[in-house]
């Protein structure tokens, strides 16, 4: 025991030390920079990452307002403190070790270059032939890629909304954003086999973010089970309608501007001038999704439903995630305008057996498969040959070879099955031994009150008279003041 | 002609609904009302200072029916709202001097209820 804790503590001084150095991807551009030896294009290239960068971190914010137009008054306030926690636990996890297991080198696992460190020359280091083709810095590289990873973690919570136990965000984010994450987004855009070895293409993420994300939140809604009151004793699903959809539509909105830094943002390059034209596709993409999932929505339930032209928009966006550097643009409105159509029928589907509040399980499970097999049907060999990944032809429309959709049909199963095996298995840990669910009197009350001790919407919860506040009558004094509780308790 | 008043927890109102409209009570009113019984309430902690909110919400569910008919409705409440915790509310039942249905300018308890009463509906079945 004390043998342990002196060797624990002896690890820890030595971690200490090691990052008490200064990085060394800084230093060398200092140096470089001193010596008259920095290329301007580095600054060029670093600028457009970081702003793109900057773009998707302001994605949190599209998802908070979604969620939170998507939940009741009483479960508000609790998503706010949530993004908050676990996008920075992501980023510490992945500056610690996320990012070497998702672009260090290997065909199974990156192995070098945690905590940013001892990763030798920085243009050989971290995917040479993805990330090695940007001369952007790492921590700009490194910046961009765990955006990418809280976005994915942002995405597992959607289906939790309104009766998950607050620790539930902090468990699974520090094994997500250590471990799952980086260790599928390896292999699917760092570097690892099925990209290099199998030739799957995914531009920025269809299948590396969001059906990763999409697969935790199917994985632990699985475990979770459905809101109080979605189903009736008869089995049919009940609308329980979110709070604001004006909300609802500024997160997405916010979230459709995060795309022109997630799509555009994967070049990593702002010299080559190809960064507006993925912009473009992404809006191209995003436009056809909206008036298809309109048209859908209002054929199957006669009116143009709010919701659905917002999951319309991020369906679509999330097609054209993978694609969107590997299509021309007449493409992306028929991939787009395709994802409008399966979202909204997804959801009516999956709303009869599963509880999923904001529609992710749609939006950026389905959409997202639906992306990424988009990229066999219409990648053009012009910009395969560019990639270089994947099969030069193109996809089945140019080469007429149905090898490339097969490259992104392994790709999906492969992923999905291995995140959805890990999350399954971290969330019935957690349900075991730490339990996923609020009591039922706590999901009653709301998250907000129960989880947090306050409310969103205090004037919603609070009688006027008693926010107002109240004089001293004589003798109240001596009344006794009610024990702090989120529950009712009885008088004494 | 008796009115029940009757404040309960907010889960309890559906159940309360459906089988009152299936033993043909369709007519009632609901407010959304916030009181305090015997119940402490809740404190709401924010930002380090405290908030302490006696005043519990409730819906309070209004029914005026015929007189042979007010157990019949008071059962369905009392076995819907019970839960056994502090807080499941209060029923209670009030005389009322007339009834009138705008529409027609009818009035007495045929006013009341569209469904025929409980007696009438078990004859019938």
């Amino acid at each position: 025991m004390l043998r342990g804790k002196r060797l624990a503590r002896g690890a820890l001084a030595a971690g200490a030390l090691a990052l008490a150095l200064p990085a060394t991807a800084a230093a060398d551009s200092l140096e470089a920079y001193g010596n008259g030896a920095l290329p301007d294009s580095v600054a060029i290239n670093s600028m457009w990452v970081i702003v793109a960068g900057c773009l998707v971190m302001f994605m949190q914010a599209g998802f908070a307002f979604l969620e939170i137009g998507f939940s009741r008054g009483k479960n508000a306030g609790t998503i706010v403190a949530k993004i908050l926690v676990n996008f920075s636990i992501a980023a510490l996890m992945f500056y610690a070790i996320g990012f070497a297991f998702a672009f260090g080198n290997g065909d199974l696992i990156g192995s070098d270059g945690f905590f940013l460190r001892d990763y030798g020359d920085p243009q050989a280091a971290f995917f040479p032939d993805g990330l090695g083709l940007s001369n952007a810095t790492i921590e700009s590289k490194w910046f961009f890629q765990f955006v990418f990873c809280a976005v994915s973690l942002a995405i597992v919570w959607g289906t939790t909304l309104e009766r998950i136990k607050f620790g539930v965000y902090i468990i699974y984010a520090i094994v997500f954003s250590g471990l799952i994450y980086p260790i599928a987004a390896h292999w699917v855009f760092g570097g690892g086999w099925l990209q290099a070895n199998v030739g799957m293409q995914d531009f920025a993420g269809s299948t590396a973010v969001h059906l990763i994300g999409a697969t935790g939140g199917l994985a632990v809604l699985l475990l979770l089970g459905p809101r109080r009151g979605k189903y009736g004793q008869d089995g049919r699903p009940r609308a329980i309608p979110g709070h604001n959809m004006p909300l609802f539509g500024l997160g997405v909105l916010i979230l459709w501007l995060g795309w022109f830094g997630f799509n555009p943002g994967s070049t990593l390059n702002a010299q080559d001038g190809r960064f507006p034209e993925v912009l473009m596709i992404t809006q191209l993409a995003a436009a056809g999704g909206v008036l298809t999932a309109i048209v859908t929505a209002a054929w199957k339930t006669k009116s143009i439903d709010i919701g659905m032209a917002g999951n319309g928009a991020i369906g679509a966006l999330v097609a054209i995630t993978a694609p969107s550097g590997y299509v021309e643009a007449w493409a992306a409105p028929i991939i787009g305008g395709i994802a409008g159509v399966i979202v909204p029928l997804s959801i009516y589907a999956i709303d009869k057996r599963l509880d999923d509040p904001v529609g992710a399980l749609s939006a950026h499970g389905v959409a997202g498969i639906w992306g990424t097999i988009s990229c066999g049907f219409f990648t053009s060999p012009r910009l395969a040959q560019y990639n270089a990944f994947g099969n030069p032809d193109g996809g089945l429309f140019y080469s007429g070879s149905l090898a490339q959709l097969g490259y992104q049909a392994l790709g999906v199963v492969v992923v999905f099955a291995f995140v959805f095996s890990l999350s399954f298995g971290t969330f019935f840990l957690i349900k075991r031994f730490y339990g996923l669910r609020v009591s039922t009197d706590e999901e009653e009350a709301g998250l907000d009150i129960s989880e947090h001790g306050m409310y969103g919407y205090p004037e919603q919860f609070i009688p006027a008279p008693e926010l107002v506040g109240y004089a001293e009558a004589p003798g109240s004094r001596d009344v006794p003041r009610p024990a702090p509780s989120t529950r009712e308790v009885p008088a004494s | 002609m008796k009115k029940i008043e009757a404040f309960v927890r907010h889960e309890a109102f559906e159940p309360i609904r459906t089988e009152l409209l299936a033993l043909g009570f369709p007519s009632l009113t609901i407010s959304e009302v916030k009181g305090s019984g015997r119940q402490k309430g809740i404190t709401e902690r924010y930002r380090g200072a405290e908030l302490t909110n006696y005043l519990r919400p409730k819906v309070k569910i209004e029914c005026v029916v015929a007189s042979g008919d007010v157990q019949t409705v008071v059962d369905t409440i009392l076995k819907h709202a019970r839960t056994g915790s502090i807080g499941d509310g209060k029923v209670f039942v009030l005389p009322v001097e007339e009834a009138y249905r705008i529409r027609t300018g009818e009035s007495g308890e045929e006013t009341l209820q569209a469904h025929p009463g409980v007696a009438d509906a078990e004859q019938v079945a």
